[in-house]
């Protein structure tokens, strides 16, 4: 009984919920959302990976790969945290329910010919 | 007489989460209670094995979901003591603002549960509804709804803009404002007082002879709140540990009624008395050694850390004992001699946290 006005009160009140599917609530301005790397920035020094406490960076710098596993992250935001090139951000928004594992693999330019491994070999191949 | 043994849970309409209890029950007297846990096991524990010390951060956020900001604080608390850092003034009131947010919605989840429990479902969609409240709070200052990943060894990760304070302070005054309005409804419905009443009493002498802790304790008259060790910010604070003495399921759920009141007026007094210098965290250089105990308040109680390092990036150890471990005891002395109906108020006014238990 004494929960009465209460329920009065809320007819008169703006509604709590939202009409799902067709009115989406949009998340506040700097959420931890989905995570997005600019490949093109990316140094490939894997900082991400050894300091994401989810395992789920993996990144080969011969083949220039960025691969994440958004099914594993737990979006802590370390990564983009101490990514020192910037290139790691969180959009913020969720990211969209998916029906399949999916496993995304950025795959950075190949390097320029630097004449500096060149050195280095030469300077192996004169040593060797 | 005939007994007959009741399996209550893993799965049951009352439980958030899954634990098993055996009932021995004779005519509807409960006679004997035998708790099985288990079911949510995940080893976070053992992961010290495996992550680094800084790493375990995340790791121990995510034992409970519902006081993940303790956990955090409570295990950067233990490291912070172990390699002797001193945290920014700052970042310690940022640390209390937070995790008295997450009293706040920890507490309004458990009072939609305690609705749930007899039935009172639109009590149970209010205070959802203004637990929404807060939850928004903690996604636009700290990023994340639940688990809000701000504490770090040496500080915290966000600051709170004054814009944010601004409307952190106006959103806890329609907070106060509707826990008001709800204030009449829990302290004095007819459905309400008889259900919880009375039901599962806990003597003071029993609570403290089985170690009860947090709002079960306090519902039984003892002043205990890991609080007033003074960690954080709290010895800056004006408080007071709130005690009731009625030890009933009512008594307990007026210990978090208050506590929630209580709570919104130390995030006030935080913002007040908070400085306003930039520093919210220190750098941290080296490796732990030694071993420490950690303690700090969560809503349902008293949770401690053990850590034990050694001087590698990987701690040795890291034992958790958590409140709700320590409240298994007490519930199982409330249920002998209850009636089979009470048996999910009782169980639920202990604010069972079942993954949090089983880590
Ligand atoms: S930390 Fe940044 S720059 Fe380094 S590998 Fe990761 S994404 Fe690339
Ligand atoms: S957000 Fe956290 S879990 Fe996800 S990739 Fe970054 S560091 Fe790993």
């Amino acid at each position: 009984m004494k929960m009465l006005p209460e329920i009065i009160k809320n007819l008169f009140r703006k509604k709590a919920t939202r009409n799902y599917p067709a009115v989406k609530r949009v998340p506040f301005p700097n959420v931890r959302g989905e995570l997005v790397n600019d490949i093109s920035q990316c140094i490939f020094c894997k900082i991400c990976e050894t300091k994401c406490p989810a395992n789920c960076i993996e990144i080969d710098k011969d083949k220039r790969t960025w691969t994440y596993d958004p099914m594993e992250c737990v979006y802590c935001g370390i990564c983009s945290e101490s990514c020192p090139k910037k290139c790691l951000s969180h959009k913020p928004e969720y990211r969209p329910p998916m029906t399949k594992r999916q496993v995304i693999t950025l795959r950075g330019k190949p390097l320029p010919p630097k004449p500096a491994p060149e050195e280095k070999k030469s300077d192996t191949d004169t040593s060797s | 007489m005939v007994s007959t043994v009741i399996p209550f849970g893993p799965q049951h309409p009352v439980l958030p989460e899954p634990v098993h209890f055996k009932l021995k029950i004779e005519d509807e007297k409960v006679v004997d209670a035998i708790p099985a846990v288990g079911f949510v096991h995940r080893g976070l524990e053992c992961l010290v094995a495996k992550k680094d010390f800084v790493q375990m951060t995340q790791v121990v956020e995510r034992v409970c979901g519902i006081c993940s900001a303790m956990h955090g604080m409570c295990y950067c608390m233990g490291i912070e003591e172990m390699m002797g850092i001193e945290i920014p003034k700052k970042a310690a009131f940022l640390r209390t603002v937070w995790t008295e947010l997450h009293r706040i919605h920890s507490h309004l989840l458990w009072f939609g549960l305690y609705a749930d429990a007899f039935g009172f479902e639109s009590l149970f969609m209010q205070f959802w509804k203004i637990r929404e409240k807060i939850m928004d709070i903690n996604e636009a200052t700290a990023g994340s709804r639940v688990i809000i990943s701000v504490n770090v060894i040496g500080g915290v990760k966000r600051d709170i803009s004054p814009e944010h304070r601004q409307w952190i302070l106006s959103t806890l005054d329609e907070v106060e404002e509707a826990l008001r309005d709800l204030e009449k409804v829990v302290y004095e419905d007819y459905t309400i007082r008889k259900r919880t009443v009375g039901i599962g009493v806990l003597s003071k002498e029993k609570a403290y002879e089985l170690g009860a802790s947090g709002p079960m304790a306090r519902g039984s008259g003892i002043d205990i709140d890991a609080r007033s060790l003074g960690y954080a910010a709290f010895p800056d604070l004006d408080w007071e540990p709130i005690v009731e003495y009625g030890g009933d399921c009512f008594a307990r759920a007026k210990v978090r009624f208050r506590e929630m009141l209580q709570s919104i007026g130390l995030v006030r007094q935080a913002f007040q008395k908070m400085p306003r210098d930039e520093e919210i965290a220190v750098k941290v250089t080296g490796r732990p050694e030694g071993e420490v105990i950690t303690r700090v308040e969560q809503p349902r109680g008293e949770c401690l850390y053990y850590l034990k390092g050694n001087g590698s990036k990987n701690l040795d150890r890291c034992r958790i004992r958590t409140p709700s471990f320590a409240n298994f005891p007490p519930i199982m002395s409330m249920l002998i001699g209850c009636r089979l109906a009470d048996v999910p108020v009782i169980i639920l006014s202990m604010d069972p946290c079942i993954s949090c238990t089983e880590r």
